[in-house]
């Protein structure tokens, strides 16, 4: 899979295009400084939680292992515009109020099925605004969060050869070779 | 040791042309001097991410904010991404000026985009070299297929081309390696769109110039299915100046090949009417350097090579070198394309494929041919492939946890799509020109760009699309949607025109050995002498038509003509 399938599967998944992936028309205002962006290690553990609750530990290795907090961060910092920054940034709290609102304590507190729960239930909720809201308004934090995770898994060594199958050097191609299902797809 | 500044011959560029024009050049005995704008990227060595996995990457792979910032004609498109950069033009060191919008996506380094091409490999046919004169647009080409058909052979030969031969009117057969294949579904797909229509419409591999053999006298490996073209090849399985021409020129002892050489002029002889060399700017010292040479070859890509005319031999001809036909930088052309459709075939739910492979398939053109006639001239071609995705439509309805991850780390429905390349007629009003208010980093002049589709484009582009979804749905392909990303001239990164062929020094600009007319020991091989564009992949028409040019110019140089 190359980096533009990997856009669409993403895309796929979530319904929509890829932020900070987008080829861009418009000219890009904000200055490049992104001296207001930086996460603490509390909220990549966070981010590391969520992700992991996405992509859960299976029969191969979760999100988590995969570090998809820490990619997060960096993907956020350099590659995203700042007013989805500011999105990201707020959609951490935002994520911590609804949980304390649906369960009454923290993400961190909560057990990995009430933490499936609610993200089912943040999901839903993304999904219906993604669908809803125009083009030019903004996207809805999980959004982001979402695709961050399926894009930093399955790039990350662990999701590109664990999850899923990988050879660096193929040396030939076979346009129809056998498959059953439960095979894993190729990265 | 004081610096050569005298040669048999120069060549600008180091790009597709440029590199076969030092090759063939050389290997004919010439002390050639290559003149390259950028930097050198040695062959394998300077490959820095070829062998970079996903994980690898900080972004895995998307371009930074800081890129977006850098490179805002780049970030239009995809070739701006975290894998190939460095490896395109420095934007705010060399700007341009768009009177209407127009991607311009430059490579300035040693092999220029021969590094980056997409390896698409296709003949024109004899109806492209005709079309101009029978349909009365632009000028008649000076050479028909049968003047080119020899140096197709030649050159196909030496970059190895992989392909099928179909023996197709519309799209000639060449010398070629042995095709890559098809998967299943593009097979079943195109055993179903022969049927459907009779035998009259075709579907077969993308002819690519990716080796399927080894060539050991070119030290290069067969291709080893990776699809990191983009990044280098460290196998040299495809086709560059690095893993083919430099080598080969350099293996005659004959090459001088010089890097950070900008160069600003022909030098020109109004008395004998003859290029006696050019002028360079060196671009780290900023030195202002002349060499001398019997014979220039200017393959600097389309654009560049029209802006040295543009800035030569001014005294004579205020508006440059080739300009006294009143062509010189019109007749831009590109090829039309971001728009097709695509579904989802079922029923090889138990089939997969191995490898990554470096081509798609192709659809030669059926409009306008034979018995086909439409409300526009000339045709379009598609290029496409079928591909499992993982998950598939499935996906969609899932949200979060285990039974999500499993889905998507299984092979998914099978897609099949297909994207339109048509012909741009050649309109003197689309044109380039010096905008002398604006300068690069070095205090020239910029190019100013006013390019534009027109009716005869839009018609076509109605064709284009529906023409694919009708195939795809006659061929079962279920959900076929159709997509047009719209276009914006320059996106096809095949600039054409500005410097034109023909055969009268009036209307054309070089002659059918693309000698300039008003300097005929100066030729211009690359997309600017092409007088109409074909809807085909251009840069083999460029590689066989500057080894016949260099062919030409040696015979010429010993028979004491120039």
């Amino acid at each position: 899979m190359n980096r533009r399938e990997l856009l669409k599967m993403v895309a796929l998944a979530t319904g929509g295009v890829v932020i900070g992936g987008e080829f861009l028309l418009t000219g890009c205002k904000n200055a490049a400084s992104d001296a207001g962006f930086s996460l603490s290690p509390e909220q990549i553990a966070l981010l590391d939680e969520v992700a992991e609750t996405i992509l859960p530990t299976t029969k191969t290795p979760g999100a988590k292992a995969a570090k998809v907090g820490e990619f997060m961060q960096v993907m956020v910092k350099d590659c995203y515009e700042l007013k989805d920054q500011q999105i990201f940034t707020e959609g951490i709290v935002k994520l911590e109020e609804a949980c304390k609102k649906a369960n009454g304590k923290t993400f961190m507190e909560c057990s990995a099925e009430e933490r499936t729960k609610f993200l089912q239930q943040l999901d839903a909720e993304r999904k219906e605004y993604q669908s809803k809201k125009k083009q030019e308004e903004p996207n809805h934090y999980f959004q982001m969060m979402k695709q961050l995770t399926l894009t930093g898994y399955f790039t990350s060594e662990i999701g590109a050869t664990q999850a899923l199958r990988h050879v660096a050097v193929p040396g030939k191609y076979d346009g129809c070779m056998p498959y059953q299902k439960e095979d894993k797809a190729w990265a | 040791m004081a610096e050569t500044n005298t040669y048999d011959a120069i060549v600008v560029g180091s790009g597709i042309s440029g590199g076969w024009a030092a090759k063939e050049l050389t290997e004919k005995g010439l002390k050639v001097l290559l003149l390259e704008r950028g930097r050198d990227i040695e062959h394998v060595k300077d490959y820095v991410n070829a062998n970079k996995e996903s994980w690898e990457f900080p972004h895995r792979g998307q371009a930074t904010r800081q890129m977006r910032e850098d490179y805002p004609v780049l970030k239009r498109d995809y070739p701006l991404n975290e894998e190939t950069f460095g490896m395109w033009a420095n934007e705010k060191e060399s700007p341009y000026t768009e009177i209407k919008r127009f991607d311009w996506y430059r490579g300035y380094h040693v092999g220029g985009r021969s590094l980056l091409w997409g390896r698409q490999s296709y003949r024109f046919n004899k109806w492209d070299f005709e079309a101009n004169a029978k349909e009365g647009i632009g000028v008649d080409w000076p050479i028909r297929y049968e003047d080119v058909a020899p140096w197709y052979s030649y050159v196909e030969r030496f970059a190895g081309i992989q392909g099928s031969k179909e023996g197709l009117e519309v799209l000639p057969d060449g010398d070629f390696l042995p095709a890559m294949d098809m998967n299943c579904v593009e097979k079943e797909v195109a055993a179903r769109i022969k049927k459907h229509y009779n035998g009259q419409r075709h579907m077969f591999i993308g002819r690519s110039a990716n080796i399927t053999q080894p060539k050991p006298e070119q030290n290069r490996v067969n291709c080893q299915y990776r699809n990191r073209c983009w990044r280098g090849c460290p196998f040299g399985a495809y086709f560059s100046t690095q893993s083919a021409t430099l080598p080969a020129a350099r293996a005659t002892g004959n090459l001088t090949l010089r890097p950070h050489s900008i160069v600003t002029r022909v030098l020109y002889d109004k008395d004998k009417k003859r290029a006696t060399g050019v002028e360079i700017i060196d671009a780290e010292t900023n030195k202002t350097i002349e060499y001398k040479s019997k014979i220039v070859f200017l393959c600097a890509s389309s654009f560049n090579s029209t802006w040295v005319l543009m800035n030569s031999a001014t005294d004579i001809w205020p508006e440059g070198l080739g300009s006294s036909s009143g062509e010189l930088g019109h007749n831009v052309m590109d090829h039309h394309f971001r728009l097709g459709a695509g579904g989802r075939v079922d029923g090889f739910e138990d089939k997969y494929t191995f490898g990554r492979r470096p081509t798609g398939i192709y659809i030669p053109r059926f409009r306008n041919i034979y018995d086909d006639k439409r409300d526009y001239l000339r045709g379009f071609g598609y290029q496409g492939g079928a591909s499992r995705d993982r998950g598939g439509h499935k996906v969609a309805e899932m949200t979060i946890g285990a039974d999500f991850k499993e889905a998507l780390c299984e092979a998914g429905d099978w897609n099949i799509g297909i994207t339109a390349f048509g012909e741009i007629l050649p309109y003197h009003e689309n044109k380039i020109m010096l905008d002398k208010n604006k300068k690069d980093k070095w205090g020239l002049p910029v190019l100013a760009m006013d390019v534009e589709i027109k009716e005869n484009e839009l018609k076509m582009r109605k064709d284009m699309m529906n023409d694919a979804a009708e195939m795809l749905e006659a061929a079962g392909v279920k959900d076929v949607k159709t997509y047009d990303a719209s276009y914006a001239v320059g996106q096809g990164i095949h600039e054409m025109g500005t410097a034109r062929m023909g055969r009268d020094p009036k209307s054309s600009v070089l002659n059918g050995n693309n000698q300039v007319w008003d300097a005929p020991n100066v030729f211009v091989t690359d997309g600017a002498c092409m007088t109409s564009g074909s809807c085909v992949n251009p840069s083999l028409t460029y590689m066989a038509l500057t080894a016949r040019a260099a062919d030409f110019a040696v015979k010429e140089l010993k028979k004491g003509n120039l």
